[in-house]
């Protein structure tokens, strides 16, 4: 599991950064995207991967912390998914607004000869 | 009593956060209103940042609750805190004053250029607030966010092309840094079990030396999302188009916000990487001098080369914060409170600096100064244009706007005798100021560079507000007088007068600040206040 895991961080990363590298905007907001996937999947990850286990008390169990795994990247993820939705729909708006005024989607605001 | 008195330390994220939320629903055309109630609540923020500098240059034992403060009455490390010493109340009483200055200068028309002007400082507020009294790494986050959510709105209030082709590039850089923060974070507390800044400096120096690599490069990440927000030379290219392009008002606000990577680089610097950190000490200031250093070189000569002046002003905070990078990373205790001084008396200038730049650009005749980008974006103001503002013009524009103008240029090149030299005589006094004969305090060459490059730097900051005072002042005057009101100018003098009263009565000030170097330079009381700091209901 730690494999696939770190595989899917790996290569979300990968085509995040490539992505943002881009000058289409619709790249760029698809490769930041990608980028908070992988973050969260990261810190995800740094809670130590157990399966089935729950990150909150369960009446039988309390007391016996094999039976759980750590709550504070579970609040963590949540967290940042909510800051990064946000921040992503902001930006969206920003990359529309600048089409309009623009009338193109590259990142400069004006096409580049080559691209 | 006291009980009452240590609520007092959360206000400053409270406060403006109910202000930000109650001015949404008021309805647009009550501008007044809004600013006014803007103004008010940051004036509330502001004596209260004033309270709290006082009790925390009386010491801890005047602050409630030994300044630390548990909103969810839980103990640190398992709870979140906020704690106020010298060096938070500080950076608040700086953010409100500016904040301050910012909205009264816009209740003349700034403010009308778009929607929630008011709103949006308030929630800037908040989140900068937040980040300078929040304990733990995670919170950090959070109000690091806030406020810069806030400030991508501030950014684009007004519109136009180039504040959102500006946007645009700010926004991406400052979202792929979040990722980089959220990166670090997590290595972070994947590594030590904490998010707690001085439970992480308690844990270092106990950890295996593979444990303290992860933590090292979790800690570089996070330093890296701080550098771009500080605009560290290869990370700050961004900075001068989007200080240039935002409205007057927000950019004078956005003065403050390269500090923030500054503060939680100090912070962090010398609470987790300071002497007590064992294999860790130290960390990454050899990164931090060489940023530093090439900061201010690409700062200076991009000060040079500019030829409006919003781009000047906006070269102007990338040599500000690298001299303040510089100046940690060289290492050197007794140069941090002339440090401190130094980012006092620069902020103020340069978010005077700003408000001043729209004042004297207002009259020139666009024909006239093809070069300056300002007429353009301000050219989606059309539906506005035939308001009057509000208020009495001052009389004898020019004198009074020339006047600023030469203080701004005498401060931000720190010539003699405002603060701006007070405060790098400060930074070089520290440097030099050490017994000669300790071999190992012997200045480098490192410590030569720095020393001059801030003298260049000045030299490079006085030609180019030279050259464009002259054109500004002197030619002969093609566009008309500029109509400024009085409103629009006292934030202006206000804040110039800051730095002049900072200029001669630098004693008390830099007291303060070698207190709060004192206080920073003995991580172990700080670790020791958040970390046993009672429960309310045990107290």
């Amino acid at each position: 599991m730690e494999l696939i895991l770190s595989a899917g961080i790996g290569a979300l990363t990968a085509s995040g950064v490539y992505l943002l590298l881009r000058p289409r905007t619709y790249q760029v907001i698809i490769g930041l995207s990608l980028l908070s996937y992988a973050v969260n999947l990261f810190i995800f990850g740094m809670g130590r991967l157990r399966v089935n286990a729950p990150p909150i008390l369960d009446p039988g169990g309390v007391g016996d912390l094999a039976r759980y795994t750590d709550p504070v990247p579970q609040a963590l993820v949540l967290t940042a998914i909510v800051i990064g939705f946000a921040m992503t729909a902001l930006f969206l708006v920003v990359i529309l607004a600048s089409r309009g005024f623009t009338g193109t989607d590259h990142v400069d605001g004006r096409e580049q000869r080559g691209d | 009593m006291t009980e009452w008195l240590h609520h007092l330390s959360i206000l400053p994220i409270l406060a403006p956060l109910a202000v930000a939320a109650a001015l949404v629903p008021i309805n647009e055309r009550e501008r007044t209103l809004k600013g006014s109630i803007g103004i008010v609540s940051t004036f509330v923020v502001f004596i209260v940042a004033m309270i709290l500098m006082r009790l925390a240059a009386a010491g801890e034992d005047s602050l409630p609750g030994s300044g630390v403060y548990q909103p969810g009455n839980w103990p640190a490390p398992f709870g979140i805190v906020l704690v106020v010493d010298r060096l938070s109340a500080l950076m608040l009483c700086l953010t409100s004053g500016l904040a301050l200055a910012a909205q009264v200068y816009s209740m003349a028309r700034w403010h009308t250029a778009g929607h929630h002007f008011h709103s949006l400082i308030q929630l800037l507020l908040a989140g900068l607030n937040g980040a300078f009294l929040t304990g733990d790494l995670f919170n950090l986050f959070v109000f690091f966010e806030m406020m810069l959510a806030a400030s991508y709105g501030l950014l684009l209030h007004g519109s136009g092309p180039l504040r959102v082709k500006a946007g645009l590039h700010y926004i991406a850089i400052n979202l792929a840094a979040s990722s980089l923060f959220l990166i670090g974070v997590s290595l972070i507390y994947g590594t030590t079990g904490t998010l707690n800044m001085a439970d992480l400096a308690t844990k270092l120096p106990a950890l295996t030396p593979e444990s303290r690599m992860l933590v090292e490069t979790g800690a570089a990440l996070l330093g890296i999302a701080f550098l771009v927000k500080a605009g560290m030379w290869p990370l700050g290219f961004w900075l001068p188009t989007a200080y240039a392009a935002a409205t007057p008002p927000a950019a004078a606000i956005f003065a403050i916000l390269t500090k923030v990577g500054i503060y939680v680089i100090l912070r962090l610097h010398l609470l987790v990487f300071g002497a007590a950190a064992g294999a860790s000490a130290g960390f990454g200031q050899s990164w931090l001098l060489a940023g530093g250093v090439a900061t201010i070189a690409f700062g200076a000569i991009g000060v040079l080369a500019s030829q409006a002046m919003g781009r000047l002003a906006g070269y102007s905070v990338l040599v500000s914060s690298g001299t303040l990078l510089a100046a940690i990373g060289l290492g050197r205790e007794e140069m941090l409170a002339g440090a401190l001084f130094y980012l006092v008396s620069s902020t103020l200038t340069i978010a005077a600096f700003f408000l001043l730049i729209e004042l004297v650009e207002r009259g020139r005749d666009a024909a006239a100064d093809v070069l300056a980008v300002t007429m353009e974006a301000y050219g989606d103001f059309d539906e506005d244009e035939e308001e009057e503002e509000a208020g009495v013009a001052i009389p004898r524009t020019m004198a009074v706007l020339g006047l600023c103008f030469s203080l701004c240029a005498v401060l931000l090149s720190g010539l003699p005798p405002l603060s701006g030299f007070v405060a790098k005589f400060a930074l070089l006094q520290g440097l030099f100021g050490m017994p000669a004969a300790d071999p190992a305090r012997a200045l480098s060459a490192a410590d030569w560079t720095y020393v001059t490059l801030i003298i260049l730097s000045g030299l490079a900051a006085m030609i180019a507000m030279n050259r464009i005072g002259i054109r500004t002042f002197w030619a002969s005057i093609e566009g008309t007088i500029p109509r400024v009101v009085i409103i629009e100018i006292t934030p202006v003098l206000v804040l110039l007068a800051a730095c002049l009263f900072l200029s001669f009565h630098p004693a008390p000030a830099m007291r303060y600040m070698q207190e709060t170097v004192g206080d920073l330079l003995t991580p172990g009381l700080y670790k020791e206040r958040v970390l046993s700091a009672p429960r309310a209901g045990d107290r």
